[in-house]
């Protein structure tokens, strides 16, 4: 009993350390046959991460590498295409999906999925679900003019709260913004008031940035859980300091490059 | 409302969100800036892209150093002044078509000071150029141009050739005297007429034009149909014929008659003539010459016009002209009818008694005749006329007009004023003629003078005539002294004048005309 106890205490310290070591940011050099738009042809949460079917086996094995012992890496399409992660939400507790996934792909994702995620098909006329709406493990921004029975879904199934909202007066949502648990980034034309008011719904720090070496598309360009983000191979030094600080991905060393930017930041927690 | 966001009122009462733009981070240098569409700061735009790349930096131009002009291609000259915004445009069209190919648009364009003997032209351009998702990023960017030396191709001929010339107006007028074209003369200046002309020489009883090109000549063939009754007639000569691309060089002679009746000449009109102007007197006097001949009756004080087809038809010639004008001193006058006028002139019918002159105070031949200068004359005033009562004349319609009707014996044209000679107020500009040395008589270059002197006294007489030419202020004038009360000699106001255009050293005085 007292090596259960033992193990028990020495699994839980292991569980523990690992999950705050500080993760690095994964390495600038992803690309998805050629094209740096990631977060088109991923989908990362933090209860699993969605892949899309490349030619060869570079973006799967990138994301094997740092994801495997932590979390499923699926590799999967959806209706036959590859742009998965502009066609899917989805977050720890659930994964919706268009109407144009077929019953295989269903089923696939079903298996391969964790038990507590739960996988639904909704039937929405604006199926790119991705681009639409944007969501971390609480809260979610949609698309305005989304469906009252999608809003619903979202709130059944991945158990968030949802705004409708747009961002730099842009309704796809879903494109211009990538946050986590722990952070967020927007388009950079984001006003500072609006910046105010998105941080106050999403309850985390918000700044406005660029990646992909001034790519507005935040959400296509990169992929983001609460500890590893996966960006293009174009993102610049600079768009990667932003990314790594307000999304809080290197923890206890305050580098004096952070110190910067916290004047940047908006920090509003409740 | 969401907490957190400021509300602005709309001057229409809409809600309008205050938006102030954020700032973010550049991506290649990390320094705080406004967001735009490359989200990259100047700087870095800048360093990694070079909107001038592909613009030319050096092109060429050719310049004509004779007549200053440049080549644009393919084949015109365009004059232009150094640093002039001719010169500018010139230079800008040579680099506009790689401009518009490379989709770079000039915003601005000056010139950098070069020296005129080093050959090159300098410009700095304003570049704009649209990159990256829609920035437009401005740069300057300098231009080179060589200038390279070439003679244009008149300016080739004319050094081949000087006396070059391809056209030629022979203007001919078969008369003794040279009165017409003095007053053409006068008139060519006016209008500007022979700016064009290469050359201008005296050919006996006329005038000889020499041209560059046909056109130029057939303008002044036009311009002379319309101030004089003329009649043309044309032939060319071949000089040279490309056989390989069937061009044909030619000189033309444009042969020009003026109409020998003159003003102030007396006319006797035959009966088919006179049946045919409506039974206008025998004797007519010419009053007018423009395109077309206005012809008087003095006796009844009708005037007809004459055009110069017409003329053709009669050729009748003047049996008496000017130069026989004799004077008479005017004793009696008695007006007729009351004044008149016609086509501006005023002519008022009379009965007057003269005596020549030169019987004044010999014998006591006096001339009771009719004459049209009633408004004019008063007892005691000299006139001149022509005598008929004393005159030979060598011309048949003369003594057919005798023979059947009874002629007067004195036709009074004009008032004669005191001869003075005195510096005029004003003074007029004369063509540059080339006189020809082998033809000049004995006596010519007097007779020249008078002519002259008579043309200028007639301009003063006529302020009709003086309308059509340009007089100007005659600096050597003094206002004389002698006292001029009661004198009604005719002179030119000095409204009606010009200030001459002199270059010297002084300042100069531009031309001005009040009226």
């Amino acid at each position: 009993m007292a090596t259960r106890k033992f193990r028990f205490y020495f699994l839980r310290v292991i569980f523990l350390v690992a999950s705050f070591v500080p993760r690095r940011l994964t390495l600038s050099g992803i690309q998805f046959e050629n094209n740096c738009e990631v977060g088109v042809f991923s989908k990362l949460t933090n209860a699993y991460c969605l892949v899309a079917i490349g030619g060869s086996e570079n973006f799967y094995s990138a994301f094997e590498a740092e994801l495997a012992d932590a979390i499923p890496v699926v590799k999967t399409s959806i209706g036959g295409t590859r742009i998965i992660g502009r066609l899917c939400v989805g977050n720890k507790n659930g994964l919706l999906l268009p109407h144009t996934t077929t019953d295989q792909e269903l089923q696939h994702m079903r298996n391969c999925l964790p038990d507590q995620v739960v996988v639904q098909r909704i039937d929405e006329r604006l199926s790119a679900l991705g681009n639409c709406i944007s969501c971390n493990d609480h809260v979610a921004l949609t698309h305005p003019d989304l469906d009252k029975e999608t809003e619903e879904f979202i709130a059944d199934v991945l158990g968030v709260e949802v705004f409708r909202q747009t961002i730099a007066g842009n309704i796809l949502v879903g494109s211009y913004c990538a946050f986590s648990n722990r952070g967020g980034l927007v388009h950079p034309h984001t006003s500072v008031e609006d910046l105010d008011e998105l941080s106050t719904l999403l309850q985390v720090p918000l700044v406005a940035g660029t990646v992909n070496r001034g790519s507005e598309v935040i959400a296509a360009g990169m992929t983001v859980n609460d500890w590893t983000a996966f960006c293009g191979s174009d993102t610049t030094a600079t768009e990667l300091s932003v990314i790594e600080s307000v999304f809080k991905l290197r923890e206890g060393q305050p580098t004096a490059i952070v110190e910067d930017m916290r004047k940047s930041l908006i920090d509003s927690y409740v | 409302m969401l907490p957190g966001s400021a509300p602005a009122a709309g001057g229409t009462g809409m809600f309008v969100p205050a938006a102030t733009a954020g700032t973010v981070l550049c991506c290649m240098c990390g320094v705080s800036m406004q967001p735009n569409p490359a989200n990259m700061c100047a700087r870095c735009l800048r360093a990694r892209v070079d909107i001038t790349e592909g613009v030319p930096r050096h092109a060429a131009v050719v310049y004509c150093p004779d007549c200053s002009s440049y080549l644009q291609p393919p084949r015109s000259w365009l004059r232009a002044t150094p640093e002039s915004p001719e010169l500018m445009q010139i230079l800008l069209r040579r680099i506009n078509r790689p401009l518009a190919r490379l989709r770079v648009s000039l915003s601005g364009a000056e010139f950098v000071f070069s020296e005129p003997h080093s050959k090159r032209l300098r410009l700095k351009l304003r570049l704009r150029r649209e990159v990256l998702h829609g920035i437009v990023l401005e740069q300057t960017h300098p231009v080179e141009f060589v200038v390279h030396d070439r003679l244009c191709d008149s300016c080739s001929r004319a050094q081949a050739n000087p006396d070059q010339w391809v056209a030629v107006v022979q203007l001919r007028q078969h008369v003794p005297h040279r009165r017409t074209f003095l007053y053409l003369e006068q008139l060519l200046l006016k209008h500007g007429q022979a700016s064009l002309a290469i050359r201008v020489a005296a050919a006996p009883s006329g005038l000889d034009f020499f041209f560059g090109s046909r056109s130029h000549a057939a303008r002044l063939v036009d311009f002379l149909a319309t101030v004089a009754p003329i009649q043309t007639s044309t032939a060319k000569q071949l000089v040279s014929h490309d056989t390989k691309s069937s061009v044909y060089n030619y000189k033309y002679t444009f042969s020009v008659e003026i109409c020998p009746i003159c003003r102030e000449d007396l006319i006797a009109l035959s009966r088919q003539a006179s049946r045919d102007m409506g039974g206008l007197g025998p004797l007519v006097l010419c009053v007018k010459v423009t395109n077309a001949i206005a012809l008087l009756d003095p006796l009844t004080l009708r005037v007809h016009h004459l055009e110069e087809k017409k003329y053709r038809v009669y050729n009748f010639k003047a049996a008496l002209t000017s130069k026989q004008l004799v004077e008479y001193i005017v004793l009696d006058i008695e007006q007729e009818s009351p004044e008149i006028s016609i086509d501006g002139s005023r002519y008022q019918l009379a009965y007057a008694q003269v005596a020549r002159v030169s019987d004044f105070g010999k014998n006591d031949t006096i001339f009771t005749v009719r004459t049209h200068l009633g408004h004019l004359l008063n007892p005691g005033d000299h006139a001149l006329g022509y005598d008929l009562y004393g005159a030979n004349l060598n011309d048949d319609d003369m003594d057919t007009a005798m023979t059947r009707y009874s002629l007067p014996e004195v036709v009074l044209v004009k008032k004669s004023y005191e001869k003075r000679p005195r510096t005029r107020r004003w003074k007029l500009k004369r063509l540059p003629v080339e006189e020809d040395a082998a033809n000049k008589a004995k006596g010519e270059e007097e007779k020249r003078l008078d002519e002259y002197e008579a043309f200028l006294r007639d301009l003063e007489l006529d302020p009709e005539m003086r309308f059509k030419m340009d007089l100007y202020k005659n600096e050597d004038y003094r206002s004389e002294m002698a006292s001029t009360v009661g004198d009604d000699i005719p002179t030119v106001p000095i409204e009606e004048l010009i200030e001459d255009l002199t270059l010297g050293d002084d300042e100069d005085d531009d031309g001005e005309e009040a009226v």
